[in-house]
């Protein structure tokens, strides 16, 4: 997988990972590209489309768009399955996921991708696996987490 | 399906956003979970953003919160982890909003050290979203990773991993690269690591393989494949399928161990797997990636091997069979991913007619599915299946649903799949039905894929053409259909074509001057009938109906809504009509005279009307019959259409036509347009086509209107340069041996040609870049290198200092002028080293120049007598090289003779008595000194063999000459 990045309906790009070196100018033309040109799409059509050399796939959960351009010899189907497990760690995680969950909890969402995918390859497929690597990490940080502060926290 | 239903459902515990207010209470805008650790500031931050009613409010915000990071990591006070972590997390916030950041990189570098994960965890995100060239930092960076590395703590380890992973910089694999194969195959790595980390070996090996030597730990990779856990094996498989491609030789056990762990997933009951099940599809991923894995090898050859993959993929397409074991469209999808991939390795091996043909019929069933999805990949991947000899026939019976598809189909991509696919499946036995079928097409045809719907409809019509009326007719179809769309190269080939083929000149003259009468015809008609009347019209003039003065009328009627190029093409038909009908020459003289011509604002009309009527009034009707002469028939050579179709869609595009073993009698019948790859030429669509350059000095050559096509002209007299990607650089480099023009080389970005020429010690050499891209390459910077002390032997030098780092646009080309001197003999050649930058990546590349010694030759006559007596004289063993090889193309005598004038010596004849040798001689002229050259070759035809002897007065030369030839033939 060469990118994905996930957007809402309205075009507000809210996660973008890069499994290529691109400069900042070539992402934001990519991603102001692609956000176009799947949201002119009807929801009927097909969840696969030619781009460049490149192939696109992509599929919406209520108001997000996930979307990940792969090779020529990747398979689109699996891929189609990588965004919906993605979907499902997610939900998981926060308990039925929603869009506001990812803005305001975007730094894991990139953790949990980059336990699930990294590289642009798939990592780990079992969901067990995957959340146990981050609520580990919660739970390091609740027993160690700072003298003084006081911030709200909501158990989960 | 339910599950997405689910995520769709009313969220009645979230706040609405529109509680959130400016000024409302802070813990009120946040949402109702936060997990972990919640940073209080930020997410206050995030809702003050999303309040921001428009771009202006949001930039000043932005700036607000930039100024306030700003001084508080400026400031006395210093910050605790807790803070740092919440400022990096803004700054990255914003960045990820698409606002440029500039500083804050040390405070991540410093949470890096930090011994919070959460904090760690930050940094490391930071470093990876927004990594910077700054090489303290890096130095700083790698710092950090090198102790997490070490910490022997397994989450540490893998927050390093992904980092590098993410990155994945040619610096840190400098760091790096030799650590990670370690703890890769390490005992007592735990199985999270050992997956961060080969995937991590790979994302490093994809960006510099050359940083990753392959080793003692290759085997161990490979044996992964056994691990007990599936994630190891998931990450594992990645990691050997990159590796393996290039050195396959190391990684060959693999096959094995991946068929039986294949095949122990595949008999594996639904559940067996636990948490690797996916809706009832045990290990989808797994199974996906081990089918690719094979696919980068041929069919296993341990027959129990074989068997048990062949079982394997049996009892894959006996499940797609099966009653499904859930309706969600995730088991359904994870199920057909492996299908696919499954049919994707039969194809590969192309060797099972058995399950070749099954696939085609697994894959006709999803022709019809309800499912867009598997509607278009069944499209896509039976067009793979239909250039193969067992499966073509099998994939043609679908023909009548795929046509369908193309009328019916909702969504643009699978309607352009549809139209792949009629290509692929197209043959002679249904030609004619595909044709018409796509010509209907396009009328209704989206405007993204109208070039190309015409590109597919000219090549058919051209390959499976019986009769050319037929062809004539497709394309002037073509034409009315779709005009702006059909670009020279279509219309260029019909006429070459026609040109060609007489037994069709007629049938094409009438069908084009019926097609004129149309009161509004496209230009691309105007431009082919004008100039198949200005070549074939006197064989419809019988007609009274289309008799010279009402050919003439007829197109002089279009004339003058036409552009200047159509304009300057039916001049050059209107003195081609003076000579074929001589009536009309009065008329047409008066045309030329008409102050709209000969006084035209462009000089191309205006010098063409002066030329042509100045020809027309002194020369006799002998030369201007001499002169305006019908072409001759032009060289065949690969259809310009077809390299366009190719450039269009890369290498590969054209197998369907290129693949011909299927229909051997094409050979016989179209024979005459084939491509052939002895004769494979980039077109040269405006330096011959237009004919009068045959012409003497009068008729000015067209103006070509292609005039953007540069580099195809250049290189049009080289039969070598090949459209696509062409050979490799060596190939490409060993073919200017002979020759001084040709395409050095060529990938999808870039194409490098050359035009030299030579004379005594001197050389001058033209380089031509073009960028096939649509994207301009930045820094473009090519340099002359001359390793070791090449230096002292020859000098290649710009002229002039050579402007560095040009921007190059897309599809634009620049040229340079090299200034070459020999100075003494020399065996290597110097290197042209090519760097630019393409979308923010470096590229770059180092060439042999295409400077051999030989270039320097110049020809010596001599009689058999002085050849003798010179032989005689060379005669001390290490004056003489010798070489007997095998024929490695053709034995022709005329191609020999042409090569060893390429080569640069004279060729003499009546010296050898065995008529079949050739014999040549020369004087290799450097600065410091001359060397005479003799040469003989023998061929040995009916060994398919040749002996090659070379005679200098200096040895180094005699064995590099001896060698730079024997390489030739």
């Amino acid at each position: 997988m060469q990118f994905m990045l996930l957007f809402s309906r309205q075009g507000k790009l809210r996660l973008q990972k890069w499994y290529v070196p691109l400069s900042d100018k070539e992402k934001k033309k990519i991603t102001r590209e692609l956000v176009q040109t799947v949201l002119a799409r009807k929801p009927k059509m097909c969840s696969f489309l030619e781009w460049r050399d490149l192939k696109i796939v992509y599929k919406r959960y209520a108001s997000l768009y996930f979307c990940c351009a792969i090779e020529d010899q990747d398979n689109e189907l699996i891929t189609l399955e990588i965004i919906h497990r993605y979907v499902e760690l997610l939900d998981k995680y926060f308990g039925s996921v929603c869009e506001l969950d990812i803005i305001f909890n975007f730094e894991k969402a990139y953790f949990i991708l980059d336990e699930f995918l990294l590289g642009g390859e798939v990592q780990e497929t079992s969901k067990k696996n995957v959340l146990k690597a981050i609520e580990q990490a919660d739970l390091l940080q609740e027993s160690k987490h700072l003298e003084g502060q006081t911030t709200l926290r909501w158990g989960k | 399906a339910p599950v997405i239903a689910a995520y769709r459902r009313p969220r009645e515990r979230r706040p609405a956003e529109a509680r959130a207010r400016p000024g409302a209470d802070a813990t009120a805008i946040m949402p109702a979970v936060s997990k972990g650790d919640g940073m209080r500031g930020l997410a206050v931050f995030i809702s003050d953003i999303r309040n921001c009613k428009s771009k202006e409010a949001e930039i000043k915000r932005i700036n607000k919160e930039l100024a306030n990071i700003r001084s508080k990591f400026k400031g006395d006070k210093a910050l605790d982890g807790y803070s740092k972590k919440k400022y990096v997390c803004k700054l990255l916030f914003i960045f990820l909003l698409g606002h440029d950041i500039d500083f804050g990189h040390m405070e991540a570098v410093n949470l890096l050290s930090s011994n919070k994960y959460t904090e760690k965890q930050i940094g490391y995100l930071f470093i990876s979203v927004l990594v910077n060239s700054n090489s303290e930092l890096i130095r700083l960076i790698n710092n950090a990773i090198k102790n997490d590395l070490a910490s022997r703590n397994p989450t540490f380890m893998c927050l390093a991993l992904h980092c590098i992973a993410n990155v994945g910089s040619r610096e840190m694999g400098e760091a790096f690269a030799a650590d990670i194969p370690r703890i890769l195959v390490a005992g007592d790595s735990m199985d999270s690591v050992k997956q961060s980390a080969a995937l991590c070996l790979l994302r490093l090996y994809k960006a510099s393989p050359d940083l990753v030597p392959m080793g003692e730990w290759t085997a161990r990779v490979v044996h992964l494949l056994n691990d007990q856990h599936m994630g190891v094996v998931t990450a594992a498989v990645s990691l050997i399928t990159c590796l393996c491609k290039k050195n396959p030789d190391d990684f060959k056990t693999c096959v094995s161990l991946a068929v039986s762990r294949l095949s122990r997933i595949v008999s594996s009951a639904s559940t067996d797997l636990q948490d690797y099940t996916y809706y009832f599809v045990p290990a989808p991923w797994l199974s996906v990636k081990l089918l690719r894995l094979l696919q980068c090898y041929p069919p296993p050859e341990d027959a129990a091997v074989k068997g048990r993959l062949v079982e394997c993929l049996e009892t894959v397409l006996n499940k797609a069979q099966e009653p499904p074991k859930s309706k969600k469209v995730q088991h359904s999808n994870a199920k057909n991913a492996i299908l696919f991939e499954t049919i994707s390795l039969i194809i590969h091996y192309d060797s099972e007619p058995n399950l070749l043909v099954r696939a085609c019929n697994q894959l006709g069933q999803f022709l019809q599915h309800r499912e867009t999805n598997l509607r278009y990949l069944a499209l896509e991947s039976m067009c793979t299946l239909a250039s193969s000899e067992f499966s073509h026939e099998a994939v043609k019976t679908h023909i009548d649903t795929v046509i369908n598809a193309l009328k019916t189909e909702r969504d643009v991509s699978v309607r352009q799949r549809a139209a792949d696919l009629l290509y692929a499946m197209c043959d002679r036995s249904n030609a004619k039905q595909i044709v018409s079928e796509m010509l209907r097409y396009l009328e209704t045809a989206d405007y993204a894929i109208r070039e190309e719907i015409v590109l597919k409809v000219a090549i058919l019509a051209e390959k499976y053409a019986v009769d050319y009326s037929w062809y004539v007719d497709t394309i002037l179809n073509l034409i009315r259909i779709a005009g702006d769309y059909v670009s020279e190269e279509v219309w260029y080939r019909v006429l070459q074509i026609v040109t060609n083929r007489d037994d069709v000149q007629g049938y094409a003259a009438k069908t084009v001057f019926e097609a004129l009468q149309a009161p509004a015809c496209h230009e691309n008609m105007v431009k082919v009938g004008g100039y198949i009347l200005g070549e074939f019209g006197n064989l419809i003039a019988g007609d009274p109906r289309s008799s010279p003065p009402v050919q003439f009328s007829l197109l002089h009627s279009k004339f003058h809504l036409c552009s200047v190029a159509t304009r300057a093409l039916l001049l050059s038909t209107y003195i081609k009509f003076i000579n074929l009908f001589p009536e009309t020459k009065a008329t047409i003289q008066g045309v030329l005279r008409a102050g709209s011509q000969l006084r035209n604002a462009d000089v191309e009309l205006q010098q063409r009307a002066v030329e042509y009527l100045t020809l027309s009034s002194v020369a006799s009707t002998d030369v201007l019959a001499t002169v305006l002469e019908e072409m001759p028939p032009f060289p065949e050579r690969e259809s310009s259409i077809l390299a366009k179709l190719k450039r269009k869609k890369g290498p590969g595009a054209g197998s369907a036509l290129d693949d011909s073993r299927r229909d051997p009698s094409s050979h016989d019948i179209n024979g005459g347009v084939e491509p052939t790859p002895s004769t494979v030429s980039t077109p040269s669509p405006s330096a011959d086509l237009l004919g009068l350059r045959a012409a003497p000095p009068p008729a000015a050559p067209p103006a070509p209107s292609g005039a953007g096509n540069l580099l195809v002209d250049v290189f049009s007299d080289s039969p070598a340069a090949q459209p696509g990607l062409g050979p490799s650089p060596e190939e490409a480099f060993l073919r200017f041996v002979c020759r001084n023009n040709g395409v050095l080389f060529e990938n999808q970005l870039l194409q490098i040609g050359v035009k030299s020429e030579f004379r005594q010690n001197l050389g001058r050499m033209y380089l031509f870049y073009g960028n096939k891209t649509s994207v301009q390459f930045q820094n473009f910077s090519p340099t002359v290198v001359h390793p070791g002390d090449l230096q002292t032997h020859i000098l290649s030098a710009w002229p002039s200092p050579a402007p560095p780092g040009l921007p190059v646009d897309g599809g634009a080309q620049v040229q340079q002028v090299l200034n070459i001197e020999c100075l003494r003999d020399f065996l290597t050649p110097p290197l042209l080293s090519v760097r630019f930058r393409y979308g923010g990546a470096p590229q770059s590349l180092t060439l042999k120049l295409p400077v051999t010694i030989n270039k320097f030759f110049q020809p010596t006559e001599m009689a058999a007598q002085d050849f003798f007596q010179r032989w005689k004289q060379l005669s001390l063993p290490q004056q003489e090289a010798q070489k007997i090889f095998k024929a490695n193309h053709p034995m022709d005598a005329e191609v020999t003779k042409a090569k060893l004038l390429g080569f640069g010596s004279a060729l003499l004849d009546n010296v050898d008595p065995n008529p079949e040798n050739f014999v040549g001689a020369g004087i290799i002229q450097t600065k410091a000194l001359q060397v005479g050259c003799l040469l003989r070759l023998e061929p040995n035809a009916q060994a398919q063999m040749y002996r090659l002897t070379l005679r200098t007065s200096k040895e180094p030369v005699s064995r590099h000459l001896c060698e730079l030839l024997a390489q030739q033939f």
